[in-house]
Protein backbone atom coordinates (compact mmCIF):
# COMPACT_ATOMS: atom_id res chain seq x y z
CA UNK A 1 0.00 0.00 0.00
CA UNK A 2 2.89 2.44 0.93
CA UNK A 3 4.39 1.84 -2.55
CA UNK A 4 1.31 2.34 -4.22
CA UNK A 5 0.71 5.84 -2.33
CA UNK A 6 4.41 6.83 -3.37
CA UNK A 7 5.02 5.43 -6.95
CA UNK A 8 1.53 5.14 -8.24
CA UNK A 9 -0.42 8.49 -6.86
CA UNK A 10 2.73 10.19 -5.95
CA UNK A 11 4.19 9.80 -9.99
CA UNK A 12 0.68 10.44 -10.98
CA UNK A 13 0.32 13.73 -9.13
CA UNK A 14 4.07 14.68 -9.87
CA UNK A 15 2.81 14.74 -13.70
CA UNK A 16 -0.55 16.22 -13.54
CA UNK A 17 1.00 19.37 -11.69
CA UNK A 18 4.07 19.11 -13.83
CA UNK A 19 1.85 19.19 -16.97
CA UNK A 20 -0.08 22.06 -15.55
CA UNK A 21 2.99 24.14 -14.10
CA UNK A 22 5.14 23.75 -17.79
CA UNK A 23 1.82 23.86 -19.74
CA UNK A 24 1.35 27.39 -18.24
CA UNK A 25 5.17 28.46 -18.82
CA UNK A 26 4.49 27.48 -22.42
CA UNK A 27 1.47 29.42 -22.75
CA UNK A 28 3.05 32.44 -21.21
CA UNK A 29 6.29 32.31 -23.69
CA UNK A 30 4.66 30.89 -26.66
CA UNK A 31 1.22 32.55 -26.24
CA UNK A 32 0.67 35.79 -23.78
CA UNK A 33 3.93 37.31 -24.30
CA UNK A 34 3.44 37.95 -27.84
CA UNK A 35 -0.36 38.40 -27.01
CA UNK A 36 0.14 41.26 -24.93
CA UNK A 37 2.59 42.62 -27.41
CA UNK A 38 -0.33 42.65 -29.84
CA UNK A 39 -3.07 43.99 -27.26
CA UNK A 40 -0.56 47.20 -26.51
CA UNK A 41 -0.16 48.02 -30.15
CA UNK A 42 -4.45 48.34 -30.89
CA UNK A 43 -6.03 51.69 -30.41
CA UNK A 44 -6.69 52.02 -28.02
CA UNK A 45 -4.87 48.99 -25.86
CA UNK A 46 -6.61 45.99 -25.71
CA UNK A 47 -4.43 43.92 -22.96
CA UNK A 48 -6.27 44.96 -19.43
CA UNK A 49 -8.17 41.93 -19.81
CA UNK A 50 -5.56 39.74 -20.08
CA UNK A 51 -3.43 41.37 -17.37
CA UNK A 52 -6.99 41.59 -15.18
CA UNK A 53 -8.48 38.60 -15.22
CA UNK A 54 -6.36 35.69 -17.17
CA UNK A 55 -2.51 36.27 -15.83
CA UNK A 56 -3.35 36.43 -12.41
CA UNK A 57 -5.35 33.15 -12.67
CA UNK A 58 -2.60 31.55 -14.63
CA UNK A 59 0.21 32.61 -12.71
CA UNK A 60 -1.63 31.18 -9.25
CA UNK A 61 -1.69 27.92 -11.06
CA UNK A 62 1.75 28.24 -12.19
CA UNK A 63 3.49 29.00 -9.03
CA UNK A 64 1.62 26.48 -6.90
CA UNK A 65 1.90 23.70 -9.07
CA UNK A 66 5.50 23.97 -9.25
CA UNK A 67 5.49 23.61 -5.50
CA UNK A 68 2.90 20.62 -5.87
CA UNK A 69 5.27 18.80 -8.38
CA UNK A 70 8.52 19.33 -6.63
CA UNK A 71 7.33 17.85 -3.48
CA UNK A 72 6.03 14.62 -5.12
CA UNK A 73 9.32 14.53 -7.26
CA UNK A 74 10.76 14.25 -3.51
CA UNK A 75 8.39 12.40 -2.36
CA UNK A 76 8.74 9.79 -4.76
CA UNK A 77 12.63 9.62 -4.92
CA UNK A 78 12.19 9.07 -0.78
CA UNK A 79 15.37 7.85 0.64
CA UNK A 80 17.12 7.75 -2.46
CA UNK A 81 16.90 12.03 -2.58
CA UNK A 82 20.56 12.19 -1.56
CA UNK A 83 21.83 9.67 -4.30
CA UNK A 84 19.81 11.08 -6.88
CA UNK A 85 20.93 15.23 -5.82
CA UNK A 86 24.22 14.73 -4.70
CA UNK A 87 24.75 12.23 -7.39
CA UNK A 88 26.00 9.48 -5.18
CA UNK A 89 24.51 6.35 -6.91
CA UNK A 90 25.70 6.46 -10.85
CA UNK A 91 22.01 4.95 -11.95
CA UNK A 92 20.28 7.81 -10.23
CA UNK A 93 22.47 10.60 -12.19
CA UNK A 94 19.83 11.47 -15.25
CA UNK A 95 17.02 11.93 -12.55
CA UNK A 96 19.65 13.74 -10.48
CA UNK A 97 20.13 16.48 -12.97
CA UNK A 98 16.37 16.57 -14.11
CA UNK A 99 15.86 17.62 -10.26
CA UNK A 100 18.00 19.99 -9.99
CA UNK A 101 16.85 21.16 -13.43
CA UNK A 102 13.27 21.28 -11.71
CA UNK A 103 14.93 22.78 -8.48
CA UNK A 104 16.16 26.07 -10.24
CA UNK A 105 13.25 26.64 -12.50
CA UNK A 106 11.12 26.25 -9.25
CA UNK A 107 13.04 28.97 -7.49
CA UNK A 108 13.15 30.93 -10.59
CA UNK A 109 9.18 31.23 -10.33
CA UNK A 110 8.98 32.06 -6.55
CA UNK A 111 12.27 34.31 -6.67
CA UNK A 112 12.34 35.87 -9.89
CA UNK A 113 9.12 35.47 -11.76
CA UNK A 114 6.62 35.77 -8.94
CA UNK A 115 7.60 38.58 -6.67
CA UNK A 116 8.17 40.30 -10.54
CA UNK A 117 5.06 39.86 -11.80
CA UNK A 118 3.09 41.18 -8.74
CA UNK A 119 4.62 44.46 -9.49
CA UNK A 120 3.45 44.26 -12.96
CA UNK A 121 0.70 42.97 -12.61
CA UNK A 122 0.09 46.13 -10.07
CA UNK A 123 -0.49 43.61 -6.64
CA UNK A 124 2.11 45.26 -5.54
CA UNK A 125 3.11 48.88 -5.86
CA UNK A 126 5.60 50.41 -8.51
CA UNK A 127 7.20 52.86 -10.21
CA UNK A 128 7.13 53.21 -14.16
CA UNK A 129 10.85 52.43 -13.84
CA UNK A 130 10.42 49.24 -11.44
CA UNK A 131 7.52 48.14 -13.69
CA UNK A 132 10.08 47.86 -16.36
CA UNK A 133 12.91 46.55 -14.95
CA UNK A 134 10.58 43.77 -13.39
CA UNK A 135 9.45 42.85 -16.71
CA UNK A 136 12.74 42.52 -18.26
CA UNK A 137 13.80 40.31 -15.19
CA UNK A 138 10.71 38.19 -15.19
CA UNK A 139 10.54 37.80 -19.06
CA UNK A 140 14.10 36.59 -19.10
CA UNK A 141 13.80 34.05 -15.86
CA UNK A 142 10.38 32.52 -17.76
CA UNK A 143 12.76 32.47 -20.93
CA UNK A 144 14.98 30.74 -18.93
CA UNK A 145 12.48 27.69 -17.57
CA UNK A 146 11.44 27.32 -20.94
CA UNK A 147 15.08 26.16 -21.84
CA UNK A 148 15.58 24.20 -19.00
CA UNK A 149 12.76 22.66 -19.35
CA UNK A 150 13.52 21.14 -22.23
CA UNK A 151 16.54 18.79 -20.72
CA UNK A 152 14.42 18.69 -17.64
CA UNK A 153 11.71 16.65 -19.24
CA UNK A 154 14.19 14.94 -20.47
CA UNK A 155 15.76 13.21 -18.29
CA UNK A 156 12.40 12.88 -16.33
CA UNK A 157 10.82 10.75 -19.08
CA UNK A 158 14.20 9.20 -19.45
CA UNK A 159 15.55 8.41 -16.47
CA UNK A 160 14.06 5.01 -15.82
CA UNK A 161 15.65 3.49 -19.07
CA UNK A 162 18.78 6.00 -19.24
CA UNK A 163 21.10 3.06 -17.83
CA UNK A 164 19.82 0.09 -19.32
CA UNK A 165 19.91 1.75 -22.60
CA UNK A 166 22.94 3.91 -22.90
CA UNK A 167 24.99 1.92 -20.51
CA UNK A 168 24.20 -1.61 -20.60
CA UNK B 1 25.52 40.22 -29.00
CA UNK B 2 21.89 39.52 -28.73
CA UNK B 3 20.14 37.75 -26.12
CA UNK B 4 19.02 33.85 -27.98
CA UNK B 5 16.22 34.08 -24.86
CA UNK B 6 14.82 37.45 -26.30
CA UNK B 7 13.77 35.21 -29.40
CA UNK B 8 11.37 31.72 -28.82
CA UNK B 9 13.39 30.23 -31.03
CA UNK B 10 16.63 31.30 -29.99
CA UNK B 11 15.26 29.99 -26.66
CA UNK B 12 14.10 26.85 -28.16
CA UNK B 13 17.52 26.01 -29.27
CA UNK B 14 19.19 27.00 -26.55
CA UNK B 15 17.16 24.23 -24.76
CA UNK B 16 18.21 21.64 -27.28
CA UNK B 17 21.79 22.48 -27.11
CA UNK B 18 21.84 22.38 -23.26
CA UNK B 19 20.10 18.87 -23.49
CA UNK B 20 22.61 17.62 -26.09
CA UNK B 21 25.62 18.76 -23.33
CA UNK B 22 23.47 17.51 -20.25
CA UNK B 23 23.20 13.81 -22.23
CA UNK B 24 26.88 13.68 -22.90
CA UNK B 25 27.70 14.80 -19.34
CA UNK B 26 25.07 12.23 -17.75
CA UNK B 27 26.56 9.37 -20.23
CA UNK B 28 29.91 10.16 -18.62
CA UNK B 29 29.42 10.76 -15.07
CA UNK B 30 27.66 6.98 -15.45
CA UNK B 31 30.99 5.86 -16.75
CA UNK B 32 29.83 5.18 -20.53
Amino acid sequence: MGDFIVYGLGRWLHIMAGVMWIGLLYYFNFVQVDALKAAAADQPPTGAGITKHVAPRALFFFRWAAVVTVLAGLMILGGRVDDALFFKDRAYVPIGIGGWLGLIMLFNVWVLIWPNQKKILGIVPATDEEKAKARRVAFLASRTNVMLSMPMLFFMSFSATFHRSLIG
Amino acid sequence: MKNPLDSLWGTVISGLVLTVVLFFLAKTMMGG
